[in-house]
């Protein structure tokens, strides 16, 4: 199936799944509502921290509200994104992926259509103004490759959150039964990924580069965005998810090819 | 059309006894049972063929469907349908085939049925023109007209099952595999699903296999019964010879012998209908018993 035939198909199941949520008027408000408080209030928590710090480890206020930022959008993009990866267990528990397997198109393509979360538009809005805020306040010098960085960041954190979780509904091939394991860790990137990883030592950032690349997408081209290295390739450094993804892709593949379904 | 030689399919299922004690007991050490789903299964259909695919629950009719649908991978043996492996050209396979679970639905749950129709078609690739005139056929021999525009999830089950009918034959598969598709049905919705399964195997030369546990829908549409019991085919043929072997092997219980004996003043058809489908049951739970394949 070519390309363009497949983001028409994705749009549709997109547009299916917005039209279901929109049935229910009030409760999409309220969930878009509830959403965008509960990522204002992540922001609200540095805004008091920084009331009496200028730094942290060097960084400040702008800084830190940048990689925050960029982590919380990319996060939010991959919960619009990939939430059917998330929710992949209760796909293959209902039957439905025996559905999908029996339509002529990608299965990933339906897992990621059927299940798009426009409810995360909230936060998505809210991590928009932040990082606006965040331009703001820090003191890039902003050119081209700076602006190009800061969107490598937030695409490459989103493949890779959207990676994690592909990996996390492989093992329901292997277990049918939910997997919490990577939660911890999207979950866990997300909320210790608002800071710089540096400022947490050495081991935890020798975690996040060679367990899961994290570091990629955050600390290394926040380094050279900031402008605490003068090496622009570190700014590239989030083009590495590529090998992250394709490890995830393969594990999906393995997994598929072990697929047991369940019931009638 | 399909053949199957020598299918075999295993199941790792893990295993406990009841308990919370058991349960912690089994977080450390699990016991698995390896369950033989399908055991050497062969058989062969020809085109435009209407076959009924019966047995007792768990005796791998839906292993066998999905093998052949192309979800799962047997663990030996060879399947072709129309010359292609299910599962290794899994997406020229699914094109040529319609495929209805009774018990699982295919339809969009909160949009109109329409618009599940026409994403259908989109998925598909189904050419315009195709699509117009499938979907006025559909609508007017399953009389789709006056639900089309209904959320699937305000539908009665029997609405839903003539829209999940239709809803798989809008790509005009060659074949169409039916899991259970009378579960739970009025009597209207299952007469108008059966009739509408045989008009489209006259017009269209449409192959279908069914699965079911009612007696009638085989009477009315199978011209040919595979009987699966433990993950092997015990008898394949028509539903006289079905009966036959009922009768052979039902000899010291003639009470529930399978030859259809009308009761007096019955004469309507659809009382009699009735009458030979609760004989098909009496014939069936013995020819399971006798074979002892519960």
């Amino acid at each position: 199936m070519s390309l363009r035939k497949s983001i028409s198909l994705y749009i549709r199941y997109a547009a299916i799944c917005v039209r279901s949520i929109m049935e229910y008027k009030l409760s999409f408000g309220l969930m878009i509502f509830g959403r965008c408080m509960i990522a204002f209030t992540e922001f609200l928590a540095i805004r008091f921290l920084f009331d009496g710090l200028t730094e942290i480890k060097g960084y400040t206020y702008g800084d830190v509200l940048l990689c925050f930022s960029v982590m919380h959008m990319a996060f939010t993009l991959a919960e619009l994104f990939g939430n059917g990866f998330k929710v992949f267990s209760g796909i293959v528990k209902s039957g439905e992926f025996d559905r999908m397997l029996l339509r002529p198109c990608s299965p990933i393509l339906q897992i990621m259509g059927t299940r798009f979360e426009i409810g995360r538009t909230g936060p998505l809005i809210t991590s928009t103004i932040t990082l606006c805020i965040g331009i703001a306040e820090s003191k890039v010098s902003w050119n081209l490759l700076t602006a190009l960085t800061l969107a490598l960041m937030i695409v490459g954190a989103t493949f890779l959150f959207i990676g994690l979780y592909m990996l996390g509904a492989s093992f329901c091939f292997f277990t049918i039964e939910d997997t919490s394991i990577l939660n911890a860790l999207t979950y866990g990137a997300k909320e210790h990924g608002k800071y710089p990883i540096d400022v947490y030592g050495r081991g935890v950032l020798r975690f996040c580069t060679f367990v899961i690349p994290y570091t990629l997408v955050q600390y290394y081209p926040l380094q050279f965005l900031l402008g605490r290295s003068t090496n622009r390739v570190l700014g590239l450094y989030p083009v590495g998810v590529v090998v992250f993804l394709a490890i995830c892709y393969g594990v999906w593949c393995a997994g598929v090819r072990n697929y047991k379904s369940c019931g009638s | 059309m399909i053949t199957m030689e020598h299918v075999c399919k295993s199941y790792k299922v893990a295993k406990r006894k009841a308990g919370l004690s058991e349960v912690c007991k089994s977080f450390f050490r699990r016991e698995h049972e390896v369950i033989h789903a399908l055991k050497d299964v062969s058989f062969s259909i020809k085109e435009g063929e209407m076959v009924g695919y019966i047995g007792p629950n768990g005796a791998g009719k839906s292993s066998t469907i999905k093998i052949l649908s192309g979800i799962l991978t047997p663990d030996s043996g060879t399947c072709t349908v129309d010359g292609r492996i299910p599962w290794k050209n899994r997406t020229e396979h699914v094109k040529q085939i319609g495929v209805v679970f009774g018990q699982r639905s295919q339809l969009w749950w909160d949009i109109p049925v329409i618009d599940s129709f026409e994403l259908l078609k989109e998925i598909y690739s189904v050419s315009k023109e195709n699509y117009n005139r499938k979907l006025e056929e559909l609508t007017e021999l399953l009389q789709l007209s006056e639900i089309l525009k209904t959320p699937t999830r305000q539908l009665s089950l029997g609405q839903r099952m003539r829209c999940e009918v239709a809803a798989s034959l809008l790509h005009e598969p060659r074949i169409l595999f039916l899991d259970e598709p009378t579960i739970g049905l009025d009597a209207v919705s299952k007469l108008a699903v059966r009739d509408f399964i045989k008009k489209m195997n006259r017009e269209h030369k449409t192959t279908v296999i069914l699965t079911t546990h009612d007696m009638q829908d085989i009477e009315a549409i199978a011209e040919r019964v595979i009987l699966i019991g433990k993950g092997q085919i015990l008898l394949d043929g028509t539903l006289q010879d079905l009966r036959n072997a009922a009768i052979g092997e039902t000899a010291d219980a003639p009470e529930n012998a399978g030859n259809i004996t009308i009761g007096a003043g019955v004469s309507d058809e659809e009382s009699l209908g009735a009458q030979s489908g609760i004989n098909l049951d009496h014939v069936m739970a013995a020819l399971y018993k006798k074979l002892d394949i519960m």
